[in-house]
């Protein structure tokens, strides 16, 4: 914005002569509105500009600026947005200003639905030239906060529609690398896994990223993304969720160091509702983490029930229920009877 | 409350730094225990005083926002429908009721808000927005009466429902406006409170959001985004709705969804994120949904078996996607039985550990927050309310059966009214809402 906007900027509406013309519409809110905002004059008068460009739907480049106001005041007005929209195709105004506007926006408060829905139709208009930059500016976001939700669903549709895949799986590694609990990370890590045109899905990548899973969870053993991840990994296909080694051993390894064993046991229970067959290796090592507890069973998926109810006090009710629904047979008997 | 799944294992790597994720959950963690330690060191009396429900100041705080709300609220200019609901539903919750001269004035209020094509704005003089119509029909209905819901032009709303409908199958917010499960949502639940909703509207809508269930098992915003509690609520009750929810990997969702209650007692939004007030709403009131789910299983009651099929048991070995036909459009049965089901199914989550985390951790002097250092707003007391309820009520084997003592945490007097689920809003009143609607005429 040059200086001569900045002056003009400062004084009233009502005493700059361009919108002489023009009389303010004040709002509708009857004699006793309910939940009333005690609006600054500055405010108030921007609006009543608005609402009369809006009603007389005036697509003209003072009602553009005009727009640029209300937006500073409120970004979360959809119709100041919506009819900005409008101005600028009617105007066929250059969308590289518009591209600054929201990043200088995005600078004071990047959570608000608006701003990102503008963003995104702006980079639609603009069209694969964007990727790069539409990739920059959420990376920029991440910087302060790596899990922003609207950034990361932008930077998605960004890939999707305009492309720029060739880096986002070290992107993710790097995100990865410095918070290796940061979960919109590991998301963004199965959207490129599953969506990235060139890497062939999961079938193709799932080895090398087993593999990645079982590190980062021998890392940190509570934490609970990984896990999510691996099972992902497996979504469709049983078959090597149960019989790869690779995955009992991981529970084996855990449940067998001094780590948290909740996820471990969780993912096994899980495993061996799909088929798996524990070896003794991994009952013994399922039986020692509350030997205390008495809770050896003949039925494993039992025992691990048990062990969650006395580790996982948090899930005791989800960890009993669970127990009960091992045999639906059984537990509809169990409800008739109203035995609780 | 220091749950053998604490986070604090670190000792395992010696060269470990901490992450940002690792050292704002210790923080907060560190906050909140000691919050609960004063609780465990205090006499008997004054813990129930601590763990009160402070009603009169909650009431000031709200009653204030009905009648004055300062400059830096012009923000939420384009939400007035929406403080409405958070002030009139916590009143409502408290089960107090407000002077008439205040409801005429909200009723007057909401009808400048309603655009003359159909649905609310904002605010007097905007677009509507599908959202601002959630807000205010739920408003709306929450006050009843015969002038207040009389006051919607169900006609014209499903004209507007009808223009919001997507390509995709979803909707978009407003004219213009964003694709998202909240869209679903808000679309289908005033559709279905209204007595509108039809094939047309539902067309789509369920395979939407399945396309939003992440590997995770929660719901997110958009397909490929990550599971969220806002979203993963609205995805549920919408699939409720619209009778399609056994199309949902519901054993996922379930597993999801009780790992989201921290160490706090509080939810999180999502996978290692922070405890946040308002999630005891949008998760637990999804775990309360869950758990009406789960009725259906070993259900003993003598319900009629017309909803039966909608409500097929659950198993934890439940495959994706398994059940893809779309089952005829009911709604006028579908929620009421949903809702009214007794059930001997116990709540999935720790409702007295949720029920501490809210009123020690949220409650403040009038009003509620997301967690202890942030100031309070309207948005986090309707939804730490909302939560309150939703946990106070949990063990109760029928929607409107008053719970228990024990199932209480503090004075029996913190008891709040039962909410239905799906809408959110106060049982008695929804019920009101349903009785007159199901009587109008058709559009
Ligand atoms: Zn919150």
């Amino acid at each position: 914005m040059d200086s001569d906007e900045d002056e003009r900027t400062l004084l009233p509406l009502s005493q700059r002569p361009e919108w002489s013309d023009v009389t303010p519409v004040p709002q509708n809110d009857g004699p006793n509105p309910v939940v009333p905002i005690a609006y600054s004059e500055e405010f108030a008068e921007v609006m009543g500009y608005f609402r009369a460009v809006y009603l007389a739907d005036e697509r003209s480049l003072r009602a553009l600026h005009l727009t640029t106001e209300a937006i500073q005041f409120n970004a979360g007005n959809y119709t100041v947005w919506q009819f900005r929209r409008l101005i600028l195709e009617a105007l066929n105004a250059d969308l590289h200003e518009e591209l600054e506007f929201v990043e200088q926006l995005a600078s004071k408060n990047s959570k608000n639905y608006q701003l990102w829905h503008h963003r995104r139709w702006v980079a639609e208009k603009l069209g694969t030239e964007a990727a790069s930059r539409e990739l920059e500016f959420t990376k920029n976001i991440f910087v302060n906060d790596a899990k922003n939700y609207h950034a990361w669903s932008h930077r998605q549709w960004v890939l999707q529609n305009l492309g720029g895949w060739e880096d986002e799986l070290a992107y993710c590694n790097e995100l990865l690398e410095d918070d290796i609990f940061n979960n919109s990370a590991w998301n963004q890590r199965y959207f490129v896994i599953t969506r990235h045109p060139g890497l062939g899905g999961i079938e193709a990548t799932i080895d090398s990223e087993l593999d990645y899973t079982i590190k980062s969870i021998l890392i940190k053993p509570e934490n609970e993304s990984p896990w999510r991840y691996l099972r992902g990994l497996h979504k469709n296909n049983v078959q090597s969720f149960v019989t790869n080694p690779k995955i009992s051993t991981l529970c084996l390894n855990v449940l067998t160091s001094k780590a948290n064993p909740v996820f471990a046991l969780s993912l096994l229970l899980d495993l061996i509702s799909k088929g798996f067959e524990p070896n003794q290796d991994l009952k013994n090592a399922i039986e020692v983490v509350v030997p205390e507890s008495n809770s050896q069973d003949s039925d494993i998926s039992v025992t691990i029930c048990t062990v969650l109810e006395i580790i996982d006090q948090m899930r005791v009710n989800y960890w009993r229920w669970r127990k009960k629904n091992l045999h639906p047979q059984v537990a509809e008997g169990v409800a008739n009877l109203h035995i609780h | 409350m220091e749950s053998s799944s604490s986070s604090s294992s670190a000792a395992a790597a010696e060269d470990w730094k901490p992450t940002i994720s690792q050292e704002e959950q210790w923080t907060l963690e560190s906050q909140v225990f000691h919050i609960y330690r004063l609780l465990c060191n205090i006499p008997p009396n004054s813990q129930a005083a601590m763990l009160e429900l402070q009603r009169d100041s909650h009431m000031e705080y709200l009653l204030k926002g009905l009648r004055h709300l300062g400059p830096s609220f012009s923000v939420l200019d384009a939400n007035r429908p929406w403080i409405c609901y958070w002030i009139f539903h916590s009143i409502a919750l408290l089960g107090e009721s407000i002077d008439v001269t205040l409801e005429h004035n909200a009723i007057d209020f909401l009808m400048r808000c309603q655009d003359q094509h159909g649905g609310y704005g904002g605010g007097p003089g905007q677009m509507p927005h599908l959202a601002t119509t959630y807000a205010a029909v739920n408003t709306l209905i929450t006050l009843g009466g015969h002038k207040s819901l009389a006051s919607i032009n169900r006609g014209k709303t499903y004209l507007f429902l009808r223009r919001m409908k997507h390509t995709s199958g979803g909707f978009s917010m407003h004219d213009g406006g964003e694709v998202d499960v909240r869209a679903c949502y808000t679309a289908i639940s005033v559709a279905s409170v209204l007595n509108i909703l039809d094939e047309e509207l539902v067309q789509g809508v369920g395979n939407y959001i399945l396309s939003c269930q992440t590997y995770e098992g929660g719901i997110a915003g958009e397909p490929g985004s990550e599971a969220h509690g806002g979203y993963t609520f609205c995805g549920l009750a919408t699939m409720i709705l619209i009778n399609e929810v056994n199309r949902l990997n519901l054993a996922s969702l379930t597993d999801w969804l009780v790992f989201r209650q921290g160490v706090e007692g509080g939810f999180q939004g999502r996978t290692n994120k922070l405890v946040d007030g308002c999630y005891s709403f949008w998760q637990g009131g999804a775990a309360m949904l869950i758990q009406r789910l789960h009725a259906a299983t070993g259900s003993t009651s003598s319900e009629s078996s017309d909803d039966e099929d909608s409500m097929a048991e659950i198993s934890p070995d439940r495959e994706e996607g398994q059940h893809s036909d779309v089952d005829e459009v009911n709604s006028s049965s579908i929620p009421i039985n949903f809702i009214n089901r007794h059930t001997e199914t116990e709540p999935l989550f720790q409702s007295q550990a949720l029920q501490q985390y809210i009123l020690l951790c949220s409650q403040v002097e009038g009003g509620f927050r997301d967690k202890p250092g942030k100031g309070r707003d309207h948005y986090h007391t309707c939804y730490c309310l909302s939560g309150l309820a939703v946990a106070q009520y949990s063990w109760s084997k029928d929607a409107d059966s008053a719970p228990l003592p024990g199932s209480l945490l503090g004075p029996y007097s913190n008891l709040l009214e039962p909410v239905n689920p799906l809408h959110n809003i106060v049982l008695e009143q929804y019920n009101e809402a349903r009785e007159f609607f199901s009587n109008a005429s058709a559009l």
